[in-house]
Formats: structure tokens, sequence, C-alpha cells
């Protein structure tokens, strides 16, 4: 367990709303000490941390970590790796696996492999139909007791709305929230990018915003219907933004994500038929992509969520058409939204908001933050820290990132899971730790 | 000029200077032999992974003018969807020492990425409903030789403009040479955002080809179009976004047709329009042969020099 003293910290903690300049004193895995007046332990390791944040660990409420069944792309092994380099200590995989994660069996045998890593939390969520074919609910309630948090057929729409109507309303009996992957698929066609100025340029099918936008409003309509808890998954649009900030507004049990791509990236991305910009919801325009920052200043975005998405070379280097959606984002999530933080977008408490009490909020969990006598869950980030990324720089099995290549700025350097040190870039706190 | 991937890829300057070679070539044509030299000893591979026998044989027919060998691949659909590897594929006939690929594929971007893949001079000979930039050099190629120049023509393309890769690489193309270029056809076939490319759009037939000097009729592709038909009927086809004669009407008095075949004569083309004295439809097919000659040689022999 780790015993360090860390001083002249930069401790951001949305749990509690407190931005200031303090210490934080570790002792045996467990928070001793928090804030500005923590008298310095005798004989404790000291280190000071100038100029760096500390923040309790970051969630990310939806990423992809590929096992059971393509173990090639990611395991839970490399993808929790990879969360911890990024400083996230919890994460959700979503339920798109090979078999999917629809029954208990599935959720025990995830939860088990991350257990047996222990390097992050790992909180599996299920799916809202059986094989996520959109006919029949799964057992929530089984699903629930053994450990998943939430329900999801991320990667494919709810297409029948009386099916997705039936989940938010057996979702009332476990006070769980039902995540919508908001794609109307007729609309979405065979679209693989955006349906703008670069499908026209580039020769490639559009998706119009509206096939997110539609159905976005069909299933806020519905959680209205039924008082359900409704998560809106990976935002892109204008329109959706605007549509659940009114929905909010007038008190629906609504929330949402984006992604960092759509507030660092658009449709231009793509040129040159570039497969590691392609993704679903595809990357949209400059108007979009302010939109989407401007939901995120203002709380109808809840939190930031990586849609962190491994596909090996052999899915990406084909026909555009043919390749796989999604990047993978574990690893650059926290340095974009450092970004939004240097163009004074963001305040450093409201982005870290946004990767910790916004997801824990979505998801009902029990985290406190920074409160003595809590096991130590947190990372330490150097804001100025660059770094370039590259297939050898990052931790996931997947190098899946349009970001490649790409110098970015602000970066997790250290992060605590439960009380031990899970990552260590510049191995400043292996030797506060002892093994018991 | 390493690669002739798209219209888009080209500045204006480039296009001119195809033309101009193009034009050499075609007198060329005319001789009792056909045939030079310039790429005796060179190969050239024609992978068409749809059909299409004009455009092969086209481009085959330019090569042997130019006595390069030509090797011709034709792959159904079938096979890819078995999940043949493409980039693999065209390694391993690189691997046998050939000079050049000429590829038409169903999906966009497919010569971009072979040109990404292999070292190869690349010609795109249409991919998916992106781009056919030959096509749209042997129509400006055709323009140019029946009025001279691009400047303050008018030119009307009409049909299915959405899946038409030679509509994409003519506005692009005809827009960069200084013509003014306006589309029309069935709503459902019109995409959004088109004026990206510098082209005007009308609903209305008739108005697209008000003082047009020119009209480019596209083939109505029904099996591109899958589920739902995007439009009525032929016969609805024929009656409002057809070129016949009282349509012809509102076009300047001098006004030419083309067509990039083949035509379905009586749907997209009046029949006897086609074969009027003011359709340039064999002199583009003349054209083609010429303008990929040049495009050959200008790939194959920019190579040589390095
Ligand atoms: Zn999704």
């Amino acid at each position: 367990m780790l015993t360090v003293f860390l001083t002249n910290c930069r401790i951001i903690d949305p749990y509690n709303h407190k931005d200031e300049i303090g210490s934080i004193y570790i002792k045996d895995g467990k928070i001793e000490g928090v804030g500005p007046d923590v008298p310095e332990p005798e004989q404790c390791p000291k280190l000071d941390l100038k100029g760096k944040w500390v923040s309790p660990g970051l969630i990310d409420i939806h990423c992809h970590l590929r096992e059971p069944g393509e173990e090639y792309k990611e395991t839970i092994d490399t993808g929790t790796m990879s969360a911890v380099a990024g400083g996230f200590t919890t994460i959700c995989p979503m339920p798109n696996t090979k078999p999917p994660n629809d029954c208990a069996a599935i959720t025990r045998f995830i939860l088990d492999r991350a257990r047996a890593v222990d390097r992050a939390r790992v909180l599996p969520i299920a799916a809202i139909t059986k094989g996520q074919k959109g006919e029949e609910i799964t057992e929530f309630g089984d699903l629930i007791s053994n450990g998943a948090v939430a329900f999801s057929d991320d990667g494919v729409p709810v297409k029948r709305a009386n099916v997705m109507r039936l989940a938010l309303e057996y979702s009332l009996n476990f006070d769980c929230v039902i995540i919508s992957h908001s794609e109307e698929l007729e609309l979405a066609g065979n679209g693989v990018i955006n349906e703008g100025k670069m499908s026209i340029l580039l020769g490639l099918r559009g998706i119009p915003n509206a096939a997110e936008d539609i159905f976005v409003y069909r299933d806020i309509r519905l959680a209205e219907t039924t008082n359900g808890r409704l998560h809106i998954a990976h935002v892109s649009t204008k329109e959706a933004v605007k549509i659940i900030r009114e929905a909010k507004e007038r008190g629906v049990k609504v929330t949402c994500e984006t992604a960092p791509h759509y507030f660092s990236l658009t449709e231009d991305a793509v040129d040159g038929y570039n497969t590691l910009a392609k993704m679903n919801p595809p990357l949209r325009t400059e108007e979009d992509r302010l939109a989407i920052i401007e939901g995120l200043k203002d709380g109808t975005i809840d939190c930031i969520a990586t849609d962190h998405a491994p596909h090996s070379i052999l899915e990406k280097e084909c026909e555009f058409e043919r390749a796989a959606n999604g990047i993978i984002g574990l690893e650059t999530a926290l340095p974009l939204g450092i970004e939004l933080v240097r163009n004074g977008q963001l305040s450093p408490l409201k982005l870290i908001s946004l990767f910790t009490k916004g997801p824990s909020m979505v998801l009902n969990l029990d985290f406190k933050g920074f409160k003595v006598g809590e096991i130590a869950d947190l990372v330490i980030i150097d804001p100025e820290r660059e770094f370039t990324v590259t297939p050898e720089s990052l931790y996931s099995r997947s190098h899946n990132t349009p970001f490649l290549g790409r110098q970015l700025k602000g970066r997790a350097i250290a992060t605590v899971y439960h009380g031990k040190c899970s990552f260590d870039l510049d191995g400043m706190l292996s030797s506060c730790e002892r093994r018991s | 000029m390493k690669h002739l991937l798209g219209i888009r890829q080209l500045e204006r300057e480039e296009i001119e200077a195809i033309l101009r070679q193009a034009e050499a070539f075609k007198e060329v044509l005319e001789r009792p032999i056909k045939k030079v030299p310039t790429l005796r000893g060179k190969t050239v591979v024609n992978l068409f992974f749809e059909p299409s026998t004009r455009t092969k044989l086209s481009f085959e027919m330019a090569a042997k003018r130019l006595s390069a060998d030509t090797v011709s691949i034709s792959k159904s659909m079938s096979s890819i969807e078995k999940g043949e590897d493409l980039i693999d594929t065209v390694k391993n006939i690189k691997a046998m020492k050939t000079d050049c690929f000429v590829i038409r594929h169903p999906a966009t971007g497919a010569a971009h990425m072979i040109a990404r893949y292999t070292g190869c001079p690349v010609i795109n000979a249409g991919d998916g409903i992106n781009e056919h930039p030959t096509q749209a050099l042997l129509d400006c190629f055709t323009i140019k030789e029946h009025f001279g120049g691009f400047k303050g023509l008018r030119i009307a393309i009409l049909g299915d403009i959405f899946h038409s890769r030679v509509a994409h690489s003519d506005i692009m193309a005809l827009k960069k040479l200084g013509a003014e270029c306006v589309v029309a056809g069935p709503g459902t076939m019109l995409p959004p955002h088109i004026e990206v490319l510098g082209a005007k759009v009308e609903y209305s037939v008739k108005k697209a080809v008000k003082g047009a000097d020119c009209i480019i009729c596209l083939r109505i592709q029904r099996e591109r179009q899958g589920g739902i038909p995007l439009f009525p009927s032929v016969r609805e086809y024929a009656n409002f976004f057809g070129l016949y004669p009282e349509v012809l009407e509102f076009a300047k008095e001098q006004a030419v047709i083309m067509h990039p075949g083949p035509i379905n004569r009586g749907v997209e083309l009046d029949p006897q329009l086609a074969d009027s004295s003011r359709s340039l439809i064999l002199d583009q097919v003349t054209a083609g042969v010429a303008v990929r000659m040049a495009v050959l040689m200008m790939l194959l022999s920019a190579r040589e020099t390095l």
C-alpha cells in the first residue's frame, strides 16, 4: 500500500467543489489528511507536486475492452493499463463483446478478469436486449445483482420504440440508467462519414445529423412517458445538444455524454480516406463542434466519455467503406480535455468534474472524492507535460487513433487505484509503496 | 503527377497539360499505323472489380497504342465479399514487376488506398460513387475540341448526380477550367451540399438547360439504387428528366449533347437526338483513347526521369 505526503499540489475535487493548493497525506493506501494545512507527517516520503493537479481518479462510462471475443484488439488487462495511463481508475465496458454481455455469466467473467488484473475498477454495462438484437429485454435484476451498473445496446440502436419503452419502464424497478445509442438506421443508410462538405468531396455516402437528432428526441420522449432514467451516448450534433438542453429544462430525467473527438476534430479529419478518423457517429462540422463545447460549458452535457474502441490494423487498413468504426481514446481524452482549459473554454474544476463527478452522478456511484478515511483513488496530472502520440507511446493493444503523430500537452503522470500505484510514468511513486 | 486518383487532386495546369498531350495522341490515332513506341517494355495492369466493357477496352487500347503490355483482371463482387484482401492482391501483382495499375472498384477510395500501399502509379477508373477522372478529362477534351475553350460555357448535367462519379469529376474539372456548371435531376438524386463542388442546382430540367452550350446526360443506373427506388417509374423519369427535343429547345441553338454511355435510349435521352448531328457521343469515345494514352504516358514517363 502507498504511503506518501503529496504537497504543494493543486487539489481539484469536484465532489467537494474544491480547487485549492494543498497537501494530501496518504498512509497505507488511505487518505489521512487533505487540504491547505495538513501538517507534514514524520518519516514519510514526500513529493513536491508544484504545478501539478491531483484529482480523484477519472471515470469513463463508455469504453470497449473487446474481451471476451476479440482479444487481439484489446483485453481487460491491456485495456485497464491504457485506462490508468490515461488517468482513469474506473471504466465501464460496453456489452458489445463476442458473445455480448447480456447475461450474468458474462458480467461475472468480466469482473473476474478485472479482479485478477486488479489495476482499475471495471463496472460492466450490460445489454438492454438479449443478444443486442433489439427484441427481448435482458434480466436487469440478475445482471445488476451480479455487478452490471447500467444497460445499453451500444453499437446498435434499439430499433423498436416499444422495446425501448419496455426497457425504460422495467428500469424503474432497479433504479438503473438506460444508455441510448441514438441512430436512426434507415436514415444513416450506408453512410460512412458525416453528410456534408466532405461526403461530397470524397464521394462517400453521408450520415445526416438528423439520423442522430430524431433518435435522441424519440428516446427522450419515451423517458418522459415512462419516467425512466435515460443517458444519451456520444452526442455529436448541434441539434441533439439543443434537444437535450430543452428536455432537461422541462425536467426529463436525461443525461448525456460526448467524446473528446467531437470537441477536438471535425469531418475534415477523414480527408484522404483516413480510416483512423472513421467512427460512428461520424465527426461533424465546426458548427457542431462548437455546440458540443457550449453544451459542456453550460452543463447540458454531463460528462466526457472516451468511447475507446480498439481495432487492429486489419480492420483499418482497407477500403474506407469496409473499415471498422471507432478510435481508441483512454490515453488521449485527458490531454484533449486540457486543451479546452488552455483555450479558456473550461475551468480545470469543470473539466475534472466532467471526468469524475459527472459520470459518477449518471451511474449513481457512491464516490465521495477526497475524504479522510477513504481509500486513495486519484490521479496526478501534469498540465504542461508534452508528449507525441505514437504506437510505442500507447498502452492499448490497438493504435487506431487519428491523433497519431500529434503532439499533445497535459497528461496523467501517476494513477493510484485502491490505495496502490497502478501507473507511474516517471517512477516517482514507486519508492513510496510498501507491499503488504 | 504521380497518380491520377481524381480531378480533386489535380491543378488546372495539370488538366490542361493532359488535354494538350491528348491532342497529340489523337493525331496518332488518325494515322494508318496507330502505334508509338513510347511505353515499350512497360506493363499496365487493369484491375476491374466492377463490370465495364467500355472503359476497360478504352484503357487497353490506349496502353497498346503506346506499345505497353497489358494484363486485365476482372473480379466479380462476390470474391471481394469472400474477404479477398485488395492490398495483398495488388502487392502480389506488383511483385511481378508491373508498372501501373488502372483500377475500377465499387468502394470509394479504393484507388487511393492502392496508391498509398504500393509505389506504383495508379489510375482511378472509377471508385464507388466518388470519381471517374479519365471520363471527365475526355469530356473536357471533347468540349475543348468542339468549342475551342471553356470560358463562358454553360454546361448542364442531367440525371443521377448522387450516384454518378462521372458527374462529380465533370463538375470539378469544368469548374477548374472555367466553365459554368448546372445540375438537374430528381431531388432524390441531387446530393445535399453538391454546391461544394461548384455546381448550381436546378430542380427543373428546362431551367438547367436554359442557355446551355452543352448538355451531359447521365445513364440511369437502377442497379445502383438498392432498397427504395429513387424515382417512381422510368416513364415518369423520361417525361420529366430526360433530354427530348422539346427540352433541348431551351438550350442555345448550337448546343451539343454528350453522354458517358452506354445510353438507355428513350429514357435519359431521345433516341434520335443521340444519333443527331448535335451529338458528340462518338467523339467522346475517340477522345477516351487519346486522353488515356496521355495519362498513361505522363504517369509512366514521369517515373522514368526520377
Ligand atoms: Zn454507440
